[in-house]
């Protein structure tokens, strides 16, 4: 060992300290040169997007942060601006409660709407996230029945009257079960409730409202209603609904019963071929030529079925795709473990093609949500109908941008953070190990 | 698969059950309206003067103010009104299919509309003809020079028809800019988007009126159709049909016979004309006849108005529309206004 | 144990079996739906004939020969007035169709760049790519179509303001656009003698763009050399057309619009209806492209580039020749669904006065004729029969794309 010192001039004896990698190769300055300069090509694509960024901010920030909060007409704003090109955000300021509760509705009555709209967030907040406490789920069930109460106003003693048809639907069908096979006992409880709804449910329910009407609320007109909470009502039925209706058809499709796959591919294929705004029309217009004479449904019941049908034509497709998905060898795996129809689609096939069609799900109800703007057109004053009826009025007369940059942010935030939620469910629900 | 079945049975019950129902409905306009409540009534959504919601959402106008009367006629209260917003291309539609019982929105009568719509109509309430409103710094003076000018016009209605007509048969071109509402209209008109807008004279009137300069408009002389505008309910109730033509009546004769709400209720306590004693419920039963009350006519002038009462208050020289009487005043001052004797 | 193996006895149905034996329960339960479904139809036509006895109509479509007695804004092919009422739905509906076609090309245009380059290694590009389809995505169509139309007719100068020794406003392009409150007016070509001989060879040059293309595959499969194909393709587009169309003494002139009376005449004008709703559905329905071809793209799993990479070719030829054939497979099918989604918010014309079917049949025909329930039907069926040829358009080609697995 000692010979070898000789021959060998130098040997270091200790690691030399780690030069910091070059400057341009760490931090911002290699990010910067990676993500944006990394050729000719990115450059110019870079020096042109600064361009149009700056372009687009320059003459949007002085706009939207320069604007008029406190006028009341367009020709105050603009006196007050002083020939400087910014927003009248004024309109919002005056006419925000016009776009949020409708032309229509009683100021007095603003409470309600609030109060449905934190009860909703209750209610879904169990369906959305799994750590919210299950006990929740209570609001859930009771919360169609609180809403129709509370928009609708009049006393509790109606939508408690229609929700006991469903537990004596429950009971029914319990007790007959005992005596008889299941599909009897299935219609059993579909006739006890039919009876008790059309026949037993409106004499108790109006004997106990001419003695005690229970927190009676001032009731409402369907056609008082309007601006963002006719966009929810609508919204949110329709989604609630068209789930289990598009489940339901999406399996008629798959059956293997030839009629009943006939008529649910007619179905489908039909709402999905026509635009909804036909559909609407329908419904507003020409449903009483398809109906005996002095029967009425409320518009916005009609609207919500529409609105309903059409989607879950689309839902059904969805969830078709999600079933065709699936590997042969579930269904089989299924069947081997002698599980009936109902029991395989329940247990094995639909929670894994539900859960592969999440996004085109969500995506249905986003379209949903935002087709819920077509009932401006059949005379309904939702937001767009309150924008116009602000722009019509000699003082906001020749007022564009503001209204529907408003109305446009209150959709975006509503979808924005549906599409969120369903990527973030998407990567929660990820099983296979990639 | 059970579920199908009972799926089926369901809809049979639900058939049968709405058939039942289907069977003891009866099919009188009148009976369904006092069963429901309320009158539903077909208006303008936004024509100032006529139709249009005010900042609390209170419907007012001239046209409102028929619905108002029918209401008071049949319920004894004029507030009983549900209305129906319509733009001129559904509203036909919404009155044939049963969604309104009587439109009240500024409607022509015409022949096609009465035999062929199967509409009726039950009086005129506005005697009225197309007009066109211009910048006037296009110097246009004559509707004749109009020549490959850009026109808004509402669609569905008869000026779109006469419109095509006019230019057709004193050979020029026009392009036709189609607009769903009268406010759209407008707002088109005042963008610039059209050189001309055309509608009747009198909603040109009203329109004239909410701009914020109105003297640099004009509207042209040539009125170049008839616009008989009145409220109409479907074909084939002639009962419902005489309550909305009688109530239009009543209040153009209370106005010939100078009652007005002001001094109807001393009048109710009998006066020496049989005529307003016959009118007023005092005499006779011409409210029985109707299946109405036997003070209608009394409701509907005490709470809504005379028809010049009405007139005035919506749409006369005093309001910001502005409008004469002209060919609306009564027969008895030079106008067309009349109504047959209440006998 | 004798009773597993006895053979079912011949008489013994019961009627319980029809619930309860999956041999004939199928039937039970779609003679029962069938029976629904006959029931509800039945009793819907019923109700319609009563409720129209009443109003003393009755279903007739002989209001379609009858003369429309309206005008319509755009006119693709000669109408008048005094046209039936028929021909002014076929007007509507080629409308419809126009303004479909050439959203369905600007949306695929847009959404395939936005697409392509959010997946760009250029993070602000990405960035600003993903602002766009994540606004427009979730905002609704009609608030896009009815501010895209109230900024063109508010914020663009009005034919007027062109007027004058000195303008406010003046055309584009050489004094050949005009951009106004009103539309926009481009040239029209005016077509004069031997016209026709420039579009014919214009035509012979596309077929044989087709026929090189075959000959140079051949080429290319029977010796591996690769032609510039897509600089030969351009000049047998553009050189033969172009020699003709100067040697006939360029028998196709630009009409340039003019100002003339209220109007820009002369030119063909884009009116702003549709202008605005062209723009609006293009923009909105390409934000949906977009993110199609994005998943597309990245559904193509990495190995397939990396082998590409293994194997030498470029990046560029990676794209066309391996990662594109494949990702089109993914992709083609949802773009033809937002295809179809395309034409139907079409009738969303509504909401800025642009004349397609619905405004014509469903709109000012129907209020015309108070024929409501024919004119409805009639439109449901047209667009239904327009869906399902672009439908069954989308499944030929599934088929002809299906992976082809032995």
């Amino acid at each position: 060992m000692t010979d070898q010192k000789s021959t060998i001039a130098f040997v270091r004896t200790h690691m030399l300290e780690q030069l910091p990698p070059p400057r341009g190769e760490v931090g911002p300055a290699k990010w910067i040169k990676e993500n944006l300069f990394s050729g000719w090509f990115n450059t110019i694509l870079t020096l042109l997007s600064v361009f149009v960024i700056y372009s687009a901010l320059s003459s949007i920030i002085p706009w939207m942060f320069g604007g008029v909060w406190n006028a009341s007409s367009l020709a105050e704003c603009r006196e007050i601006l002083d020939g400087a090109h910014a927003a009248c955000w004024a309109v919002i300021n005056e006419r925000w409660q016009q776009i949020f509760y409708g032309t229509f509705f009683p100021s007095s009555e603003y409470w309600r709407t609030h109060v449905a709209f934190v009860l909703l967030l209750v209610a879904i907040a169990p369906v959305l996230f799994e750590t919210v406490p299950r006990k929740l789920l209570f609001v859930t069930v009771v919360y169609p029945f609180l809403m129709v109460w509370l928009i609708w106003g009049g006393s509790l003693w109606g939508p408690i009257g229609v929700a006991a048809g469903f537990i004596v639907a429950y009971y029914a069908g319990k007790i007959a079960s005992g005596y008889t096979g299941s599909g009897l006992s299935a219609l059993i409880a579909v006739v006890a409730a039919l009876v008790w709804w059309f026949l037993i449910g409106p004499l108790v329910v109006g004997g106990l409202n001419s003695v005690a009407p229970l927190f009676p609320l001032r009731e409402i007109q369907s056609r008082e209603l309007g601006g963002f909470v006719i966009s929810m009502i609508i919204g949110v039925s329709g989604i609630a609904l068209s789930l289990p209706i598009g489940i339901v058809l999406a399996l008629g499709r798959k059956s293997d019963l030839p009629l009943v796959k006939m008529m649910c591919v007619g179905f489908i294929e039909f709402f999905r071929g026509v635009p909804l705004i036909t559909l609407l029309f329908t419904a507003s217009l020409l449903l009483n030529y398809f109906l005996p004479p002095s029967v009425t449904f409320d518009l916005t019941v009609r609207v919500i079925v529409m609105v309903t049908i059409f989607s879950s034509a689309y839902m059904a497709e969805v969830i078709r795709g999600g079933l065709a998905a699936l590997p042969k060898g579930q269904y089989e795996a299924a069947d081997a473990l002698g599980l009936d129809y109902w029991q395989a689609q329940r247990l094995i096939i639909m929670p894994q093609a539900l859960k592969i069609s999440i996004p085109g799900i969500v995506n249905t109800f986003i379209g949903l949500f935002k087709d819920t703007t077509l009932v401006f057109f059949i005379g309904i004053f939702d937001m767009l109908a309150a924008a116009q009826s602000i722009r019509a009025n000699s003082e906001w007369n020749g007022i564009t941008w503001e209204l529907y940059i408003f109305i446009g942010l209150i959709f975006w935030v509503c979808c924005f953070s549906m599409s969120r939620y369903s990527q973030w469910l998407e990567q929660k629900l990820r099983t296979d190990h990639r | 698969m059970k579920k199908s079945v009972f799926m089926g049975t369901l809809a049979a019950a639900g058939l049968v059950a709405t058939g039942a129902m289907a069977q003891d409905a009866g099919s009188s306009t009148l009976a369904a309206v006092k069963d429901h409540g309320a009158l539903k009534c077909g208006v303008n959504p936004g024509t100032p003067g006529f139709a249009a919601p005010d900042a609390s959402g209170v419907w007012k106008g001239f046209d409102v103010d028929l619905c108002r009367a029918v209401a008071a006629a049949i319920f004894g209260d004029p507030e009983k009104v549900e209305y129906t917003p319509l733009t001129s291309a559904v509203r036909f539609t919404a009155l044939s299919s049963g969604e309104v019982d009587m439109l009240a929105r500024n409607t022509t009568w015409t022949f096609s509309r009465d035999v062929d719509l199967k509409a009726e109509f039950t009086g005129v309430n506005y005697y009225d003809g197309q007009g066109f409103m211009i910048p006037k710094d296009l110097g246009v003076s004559s509707a004749k020079e109009l020549e490959g000018a850009t026109v808004c016009i509402e669609t569905g209605t008869t000026t779109e028809l006469n419109l095509a007509d006019y230019f057709r048969t004193n050979g020029m071109d026009y392009e036709p800019v189609p607009v769903e509402s009268f406010t759209e209209a407008q707002n088109q008109f005042l963008a610039g988007a059209c050189d001309v807008y055309t509608t009747d004279a009198s909603a040109l009137a009203a329109s004239r009126a909410s701009f914020e300069n109105p003297s640099d408009y004009v509207v042209l002389p040539e009125i170049i159709s008839k616009e008989p505008l009145g409220p109409l309910v479907r074909h084939g109730d002639s009962e419902w049909g005489d309550v909305v033509r009688w109530t239009l009546n009543a209040m153009v004769s209370a106005e010939e016979l100078g009652v007005t709400s002001a001094n109807a209720a001393e009048m109710a306590a009998g006066t020496d004309n049989p005529e307003i004693n016959r009118l007023l419920g005092v005499e006779g039963e011409l409210g029985a006849m109707l299946g109405l009350p036997n003070d209608w006519a009394f409701n509907v002038i005490t709470m809504v108005g005379n028809y010049g009462e009405t007139f005035e208050a919506n749409i006369g020289e005093s309001t910001p529309v502005g409008l004469a009487r002209g060919l609306n005043a009564l027969w008895t001052e030079g106008g067309l206004i009349y109504s047959p004797p209440f006998r | 144990m004798t009773t597993m193996i006895d053979p079912p006895k011949a008489d013994g149905f019961r009627i319980s079996q029809l619930l309860y034996d999956t041999r004939y329960r199928a039937i039970t339960i779609q003679v029962i739906a069938v029976i629904a479904f006959v029931m509800i139809a039945v009793f819907l036509l019923v109700n319609v004939n009563r409720n129209l006895a009443s109003l003393g109509k009755e279903i007739d479509f002989g209001f379609l020969s009858n003369p429309s007695n309206y005008d319509i804004q755009q006119v693709l092919v000669d109408y008048s007035s005094q046209s039936s009422n028929l021909r002014a739905a076929y007007v509507g509906l080629l409308n419809t169709l126009f303004v479909a076609f050439l959203g369905c090309i600007l949306a695929t245009l847009i959404g395939v760049t936005a697409g392509v380059l959010r997946l760009s290694k250029n993070w602000l590009v990405a960035k600003i790519m993903t602002v766009y389809v994540e606004t427009f995505r979730n905002i609704p169509v009609v608030i896009w179509i009815i501010a895209t139309m109230a900024v063109l007719s508010e914020a663009l100068p009005q034919p007027r303001a062109f007027r004058g020794e000195n303008p406010d406003a003046s055309m584009w392009l050489w004094d050949s656009v005009a951009v106004t409150g009103r539309g926009t007016y481009i040239p029209r070509p005016e077509w004069g003698a031997g016209s026709v001989f420039v579009v014919i060879t214009f035509l012979l040059s596309l077929v044989a763009i087709w026929a090189f293309g075959r000959w140079s595959k051949r080429r290319f499969e029977a010796t591996g050399q690769i032609l510039p194909n897509v600089w030969i393709k351009l000049a047998i587009f553009a050189v033969p057309t172009l020699l003709v169309f100067f040697i006939l003494g360029r028998p196709i002139a630009l009409v340039s619009p003019a100002l003339k009376g209220f109007n820009f005449q002369g030119g063909i004008q884009l009116s702003n209806s549709f202008l605005a709703l062209w723009l609006a559905l293009s923009v909105y329905t390409g934000s949906f492209i977009a993110e199609i071809v994005r998943s597309g793209i990245l559904a193509i799993s990495k190995g397939q580039s990396e082998a590409a990479f293994a194997l030498g070719m470029r990046p560029s030829r990676t794209m066309n020749l391996v990662i594109l054939p494949q990702a089109l497979r993914v992709i083609i099918p949802p773009l033809i669904s937002q295809f179809l989604n395309l034409t139907k918010n079409s009738s969303l014309a509504l909401a800025v006065g642009y004349q397609d079917l619905r405004a014509t049949l469903g709109g000012t025909t129907m209020n015309n004729t108070g024929r409501e329930l024919e004119c409805m039907l009639l439109m449901m069926m047209i667009y239904l029969v327009v869906s399902l040829l672009i439908s069954s358009g989308m499944n030929v080609y599934n088929k002809s794309m299906k992976l082809k697995e032995r």
